[in-house]
């Protein structure tokens, strides 16, 4: 028997131009006769614009054009994710400011000149005159009446209000649960901070009326209608390309005002335009993430069963609603409520409210990392408020094996799960019991040891697209794929979606390679570019893996079926007489007597011999729309000290136990882990957006953001466990996003646990030293 | 004004604007693109070269102040197409996944273990501090540079 491809951790396919410097991403791509755009963006959280005087940038040699708001006649960039039953408000939101400006960076002016140095000097020319009016940047505050009123039509700039869920009943349960613990939960915004800035470039073409806009998009089929409803350009004239991306982590899912501008300035001059983000500008105007408020409670039995969880949830949507902003809180927040647990009652209220801040939108986990936080954390209170073991809580209430399908309160069908080998494993690793008599010892001497634990699920992958538009989801959730293999036996797989950085070239080449036996290194993965790939809607939310790989894998299916009938035609046997083995199709109980997968492929193209119907070619074209969500899950544990003195927090081990299935490359998904794991991590311990009470992010560079660096980190500790989802052809599921969810409270509460000696109740996150050693002091003991 | 340097072997003679730093020189003027932009600050360290034989932030320095100096980027470190140790170790240790800092990583972990064969995991993750990757968590940048490091304690 051959080896498999899958399940095998072979080097990425992509490697050899990025560690070269080879890979062209969106700003190393160069136009003839390109104009640079720079955009004038209001220094005010809030203000109306009272004149725009752009004679001194016009005068600039090198300088092209000015255009302000008024100017510009693009549709209003729309919202696309329009959650029913929410009474939600969509305000318009133009690609320039007109007349007011709700946060800092708001566009107010292009400027194009003939280098970007002098297009930002121009830009600085620009001098616009604004009338302040007053601010509030928390979501909290902005919902109360009399508040700073953002838009005329939506009133205490609530855009919408969500609710999940029976209150009479969830009412019921908590006014007669033994125990309800309560905690007012601040998730703070988090910048995204993929490491390439974004960058668009449009070049217009008059005789044939074709747009192509290069950008740094997850989902350039998604770009190329958004940007033909607001240019009006017909869908076919448009054409994106998102070449190589530097990540994304959600932040390159939505159409900004900037790709809008870079093709309505192309149009209009007739020349290609481009614009690339400083890092300064990309904290002040891509999306951030986060941003809720949350009152949570859960209720309990004296005994330890958990019985519910309800929350009101302030989310910041910014001055303007993004592209899928209004599902992140709801969505994909409120159904993650029960997580793994046995808990029949659950509600959630859900206010989005718009502030004089940057937009927020999906970012690493979407919704999810805020609903798993609260559960974790809530977890821990009731477990020290009944004096029980967190694990021995968490272990009592986790849902039982299950294979095919389990309902939970929040309506939700788990696919497959087994979240107690999964938890007990983790505990095993950690060395659980072991690390509490340590713990004790080492208080005795003075040091703060703690220990946190996440179970956890989550929902990725999501389908089928009849739910995506039940719950207002303005497209689809299936994907496409295409495998075409040439003459000569070489595979062309191209792909709607638009991987950045996943690995996606190399693990959907092994699902194609161990379906049809073709080597790996003759098949290449081709995306990002509308042209020449089918529709897909995007990299985003672990639904790559899942979703594009089942509809390869399908496709890859029906041609070896079209193989087998053809080689058992050129052999003169019988199809039930064939045998598939490693890219060969053998007669039974012959085994010199075969085709290969290649040998096939190149009779399909000539087409001389073909059985009876068969049409000639070897390419097969598969849509997949998923019957459900998969829900990949696991436990995370982490070990940390505390040093009371200073309230510094050292990470001395993390265990990260995952389940997503069958892994494909085992390698790629221990990357998707590390990476995932140190960005929640680090919203636990360092990464936090600040603005003034004048929503003037004070945070707004690389020196005043706090980024994990790779010394606050140990190596980390994986385990994982294989449940296949049982409704997927391969039965994977995604994992891009597990780190994420699983690893904030998990270091939250271990610091916490760390903390228990001096009745530390609570700390904000993030938990900086300073904050730590306050917490120590305030606490008094 | 007039700069003459040499960049991967090759001397560069030009004209250029005196603020033009040395990153936008590398990539508008001689199109070298492997060197990357990831701030405005000298924090990420995606633009690191190597000048005169040290890892520096190429956004940090004007081109003019290079002037005279021998470049090495990203696309110059390979010799006659074999790719150097760091180059391999990332490859083969999944270093990398949107590949942004990777310019970078490896500009500055070439001359880190060559000033330091045998560098501890320790002392690798403190000096990775100048450089910031958004998708690997370190976990694998941080295996891929220390089996560089053992292999050059190693031939001592």
């Amino acid at each position: 028997m051959s080896t498999r491809i899958f399940g095998s951790g072979i080097k990425r396919r992509e490697d050899p131009r990025l560690i070269t410097g080879e890979a062209r991403y969106t700003d190393d791509i160069k136009l003839p006769g390109v104009l640079h755009m720079a955009v004038v963006r209001s220094p005010y959280a809030h203000a109306n614009i009272v004149s725009i005087d752009s004679s001194a940038a016009e005068a600039m040699d090198g300088v092209v054009a000015v255009f302000t708001g008024e100017d510009v006649d693009l549709a209003g960039i729309p919202t696309a994710w329009l959650i029913p039953d929410s009474d939600l408000k969509t305000p318009e939101h133009p690609a320039l400011a007109k007349g007011k400006v709700r946060y800092v960076g708001d566009g107010v002016a292009i400027v194009l000149a003939d280098d970007r140095y002098t297009a930002q000097d121009a830009a600085d020319a620009v001098d616009v005159e604004y009338d302040e009016l007053p601010v509030v940047v928390d979501p909290e505050a902005a919902a109360q009446e009399g508040a700073p009123q953002l838009f005329d039509d939506v009133e205490n700039n609530i855009a919408f209000r969500w609710v999940m869920g029976d209150k009479t009943a969830s009412d019921g349960v908590f006014n007669t649960a033994d125990v309800v613990v309560r905690d007012k939960i601040i998730q703070q915004r988090l910048l995204p901070t993929a490491m390439e800035p974004r960058s668009a470039m449009a070049q217009y073409n008059p005789a044939t009326q074709e747009l192509t806009l290069w950008c740094t998009s997850q989902n350039p089929h998604i770009h190329r209608f958004i940007i033909s409803a607001v240019t009006g350009l017909n869908e076919n004239k448009v054409r994106v390309i998102a070449p190589e991306v530097g990540g994304g982590f959600g932040s390159k899912i939505p159409c900004y005002p900037d790709e809008a501008l870079v093709s309505w300035a192309a149009i209009k001059l007739g020349q290609p335009v481009k614009w690339t983000e400083t890092r300064s500008e990309n904290y002040q105007i891509t999306i951030h993430g986060r941003d809720h408020i949350q009152y949570v409670e859960m209720a309990a039995s004296r005994d330890g069963k958990l019985l519910g969880v309800r929350a009101t949830v302030y989310a910041g949507m910014g001055g303007y609603l993004s592209t899928a902003a209004p599902g992140i809180p709801t969505i994909l927040h409120g159904l993650l409520y029960v997580g793994p647990y046995m808990m029949d009652s659950v509600y959630c209220e859900s206010i989005g409210v718009m502030t004089n801040a940057t937009p927020t939108d999906a970012y690493r986990g979407a919704g999810r990392p805020e609903a798993t936080f609260l559960l974790e954390r809530m977890v821990d209170m009731v477990a020290k408020r009944i004096d029980m073991d967190p694990a021995e809580l968490r272990r009592l209430n986790l849902i039982p094996a299950f294979e095919d399908g389990h309902e939970v309160a929040t309506t939700l069908v788990y696919d497959s799960g087994d979240y107690p080998a999964a938890f007990e494993k983790a505990l095993g690793i950690a060395g659980y019991d072991d690390f509490r008599r340590e713990q004790a010892e080492a208080r005795a001497d003075g040091r703060y040891l703690g220990i946190g634990i996440t179970a956890y699920t989550e929902m990725c992958g999501l389908g089928p697209s009849q739910v995506a538009g039940a719950v207002g989801f303005q497209g689809g959730l299936w994907e496409s794929a295409t495998v075409r293999v040439t003459p000569t036996g070489k595979v062309q797989a191209l792909i709607g979606a638009s991987p950045h950085g996943q690995g996606s070239e190399t693990t959907l080449a092994q699902i194609i390679g161990d379906e049809l036996g073709f080597p790996v290194e003759d098949i290449e993965v081709i995306h990002g570019d509308t042209t020449e790939t089918p529709m897909g809607w995007g990299t985003y939310g672990s639904r790559t893996t899942p979703v594009t790989g089942a509809a390869l894998a399908k496709a890859a299916q029906k041609l070896k079926d079209k193989a087998r009938v053809l080689a058992a035609h050129l052999m003169e046997a019988a199809v039930e007489d064939i045998e598939y083995d490693d890219g060969k199709f053998v007669v039974k109980g012959s085994p010199d007597n075969f085709q290969s997968i290649q040998d096939v492929a190149l009779m399909a193209h000539l087409a001389w011999n073909m059985p009876e119907g068969m049409d000639p070619g070897f390419e097969e074209s598969q849509f997949y729309d998923p019957p459900n969500f998969v829900y990949p899950f696991g436990t995370h544990i982490a070990i940390v000290e505390v040093d009371a003195n200073t309230g510094d927090i050292e990470l001395q081990r993390y265990i990260a136990v995952d389940d997503c299935g069958p892994q494909i490359n085992p390698e790629i998904v221990a990357g998707q882990i590390h990476g995932g794991v140190v960005q929640g991590i680090a919203q636990a311990l360092c990464e936090g957006v600040i603005y003034d009470d004048n929503g003037q992010l004070l945070t707004g560079t690389m020196m005043d953001y706090t980024m994990p660096r790779a010394d606050m980190f140990p190596n980390f500790e994986l385990g994982e466990t294989v449940t296949p989802s049982p409704h997927h052809p391969i039965g994977v599921k995604g994992v891009g996003e597990t780190g994420t969810i699983a690893s904030t409270p998990t270091v939250y509460n271990a610091v916490l646990d760390a903390l228990s000696p001096f009745g530390v109740e609570g700390i904000d996150m993030p938990m900086t030293s300073a904050k730590v050693w306050q917490a120590i002091q305030s606490a008094g003991s | 004004m007039q700069i003459s340097l040499t960049v991967n072997g090759v001397v560069q003679e030009r004209d250029v604007d005196p603020r033009t730093l040395l990153v936008h020189f590398l990539r508008e003027e001689l199109d070298l693109t492997g060197t990357k932009i990831g701030c405005d600050t000298s924090q990420c360290g995606a633009c690191t070269v190597h000048l005169d034989g040290k890892a520096l932030k190429s956004c940090t320095l004007l081109a003019a102040q290079a002037d005279g100096a021998n470049v090495t980027t990203i696309e110059g470190l390979a010799v006659d197409g074999e790719h150097h140790p760091m180059q391999t170790a990332f490859w083969e240790n999944h270093g990398l996944q949107c590949g942004y800092c990777t310019p970078g990583m490896i500009m500055a972990t070439t001359a880190f273990v060559e000033d330091n064969p045998g560098a501890s995991e320790e002392a690798i993750r403190h000096n990775l501090e100048g450089n910031i990757c958004r998708c690997t968590g370190y976990h694998n940048i941080v295996k891929a540079v220390k089996q560089v490091a053992d292999a050059a304690a190693g031939g001592d």
